[in-house]
């Protein structure tokens, strides 16, 4: 074990701190002194966020990497890794094995017979698309930070009840029940408008309402998820919603027969 | 009936500060009886009333996780804060990040997370989100194993002062265009973005970013 990392507050330039050394300068490239690794481990969100670091810093060229060199280091991790965070440190060692395989893309020569197939991908396109995915949520993640919260910008403003002044809660009876009930349907029958307005509905948080809605198990008349009063914009939402659900296998669409009623269910 | 204008926001004001979390218009609504309940649009003139009528004030109306509530006014917060003994929690990147997966592309799945960081989940990272309440679990996707589906609630929102999700700062465009120009444009970054880089990234030290890039 390396001596316990120094507190989190950073010299300016120092990217981690190793045995109680700032570390200035990295390497050019993912190689990583083996001490390092665990503290690089608490300073980068894993080795996308470390790649992306390497690329933008040190105009880490994602091509142009000795295999040799990633191979040894490849060794020095797994005997590091016997002896501290298997989990963590297995994903860099992916990361490593994925810039090699990607190296030797390049490097192999194409079997020209392969050119009426379909176009050879660029090695480089599954990684550069994952590079920006996740530098998109980066970001997203630091503008969600900047985003005045609660608790931290602002309070929740309320003056509550004097709990003694609370009325006791009365049973509801039997009765009780019946007759809301018949309000309820009496009111149904009147509809009497429709405010149709924007709702800021989006089909994502549109399909996380349904799902919270449908209980494993029970099927759902698809008839019942749409609610008339929401307006046409509404019934859309939930629609394309449904689509999306069942697209991603979140929910199954079931009919027994064609033209009988459709049913919505969790699987 | 209709309402007297004064009369019903007195209604709604004191309703929402006693309820001390977000009222929408039905909930409003609800607190009526079937025959005295004002109409969506009184409540919506009430509403815009006292929001006028608290301009200005420590304390303003706002919507808000889809409702309507009142909140401190930014401005006061270094004073109020001394109210509270904890400091506000700071929260790490990886509950960030995976917020944000969540909150952008929700219902997820945590391997789905979990792809898009390139690194496993640690379980206390789901555990902060769904203890603070800002994301449940609203399903189980069909897919071997059943994995939970996380959303974000609607507490998420309050906390965060949103509306609604489409309130959420919008995400950056996916690039197009051939590898070696989307190389270039990974390696050059946002402009000016190192520097936030630098002060974000270790312990978020306020001195650290004193250093700048050098």
């Amino acid at each position: 074990m390396t001596e316990p990392t120094p507190p989190a507050a950073e010299g300016e330039e120092a990217v981690a701190r190793v045995a109680g050394e700032p570390l200035v300068q990295l390497p050019d490239d993912l190689y990583i002194p083996p001490e390092a690794l665990e503290v690089f481990l608490d300073s980068f969100e894993g080795p996308l966020d470390l790649l992306l670091y390497l690329i933008r810093r040190h105009r880490l060229d994602i091509t142009v990497i000795s295999i040799h060199s990633v191979a040894s280091q490849y060794m020095e991790y797994v005997e590091l890794m016997r002896q501290t965070r298997l989990d963590l440190a297995g994903e860099y060692l992916v990361m490593a094995a994925t810039l090699a395989e990607m190296k030797s893309r390049t490097l192999l020569p194409r079997p020209a017979a392969e050119d009426d197939d379909e176009e050879e991908a660029d090695p480089r396109a599954e990684l550069i698309r994952r590079l920006q995915e996740y530098e998109r949520f980066k970001q997203a993640a630091e503008a969600l930070d900047h985003l005045p919260r609660a608790e931290r910008d602002f309070f929740v403003a309320r003056a509550p009840m004097d709990p003694e002044a609370e009325a006791p809660q009365a049973e509801a009876s039997l009765m009780d029940m019946l007759e809301a009930f018949r309000g309820v349907l009496q009111r149904s029958q009147l509809h009497e408008e429709h405010h149709v307005g924007s709702q800021g509905l989006t089909v994502r948080s549109r399909m996380s309402e349904i799902l919270d809605r449908l209980e494993a198990g029970t099927a759902y008349r698809f008839t019942e998820l749409l609610a008339p009063d929401e307006g046409r914009e509404g019934l859309v939402v939930t629609f394309v919603a449904l689509l999306e659900l069942a697209k991603g296998h979140m929910v199954e669409l079931v009919q027994v027969e064609p033209l009988h009623p459709l049913y919505v269910r969790v699987p | 009936m209709s309402w007297e204008p004064e009369r019903l926001q007195g209604i709604v004001e004191a309703a929402l500060f006693a309820a001390g979390e977000p009222l929408t218009l039905a909930r409003l609504q609800r607190l009526f009886e079937d025959d005295e309940a004002p109409t969506q649009s009184e409540l919506s003139t009430a509403l815009a009333a006292l929001e006028a009528a608290y301009a200005g004030r420590g304390v303003r109306l706002v919507a808000s996780g889809g409702g309507y509530q009142f909140q401190t006014d930014p401005a006061t917060n270094p004073w109020i804060h001394r109210l509270f003994q904890a400091r506000s929690p700071r929260f790490s990147r990886a509950v960030l990040e995976t917020l944000a997966i969540i909150a952008y592309r929700q219902p997820v799945t945590r391997s789905e997370v979990e792809d898009i960081r390139g690194v496993s989940l640690s379980s206390g990272v789901l555990r902060t989100l769904t203890d603070r309440n800002w994301v449940h679990v609203v399903g189980r996707k069909d897919v071997p194993g059943r994995p939970s589906l996380y959303a974000t609630t609607p507490y998420f929102l309050t906390y965060f002062g949103l509306g609604s999700l489409e309130d959420l700062p919008p995400l950056k465009e996916v690039q197009e265009g051939d590898m070696d120009a989307l190389v270039e444009q990974l390696a050059q970054g946002t402009e000016g973005e190192e520097g936030a880089d630098a002060a974000d990234d270790p312990g978020d030290d306020p001195e650290a970013a004193a250093g700048g890039d050098g």
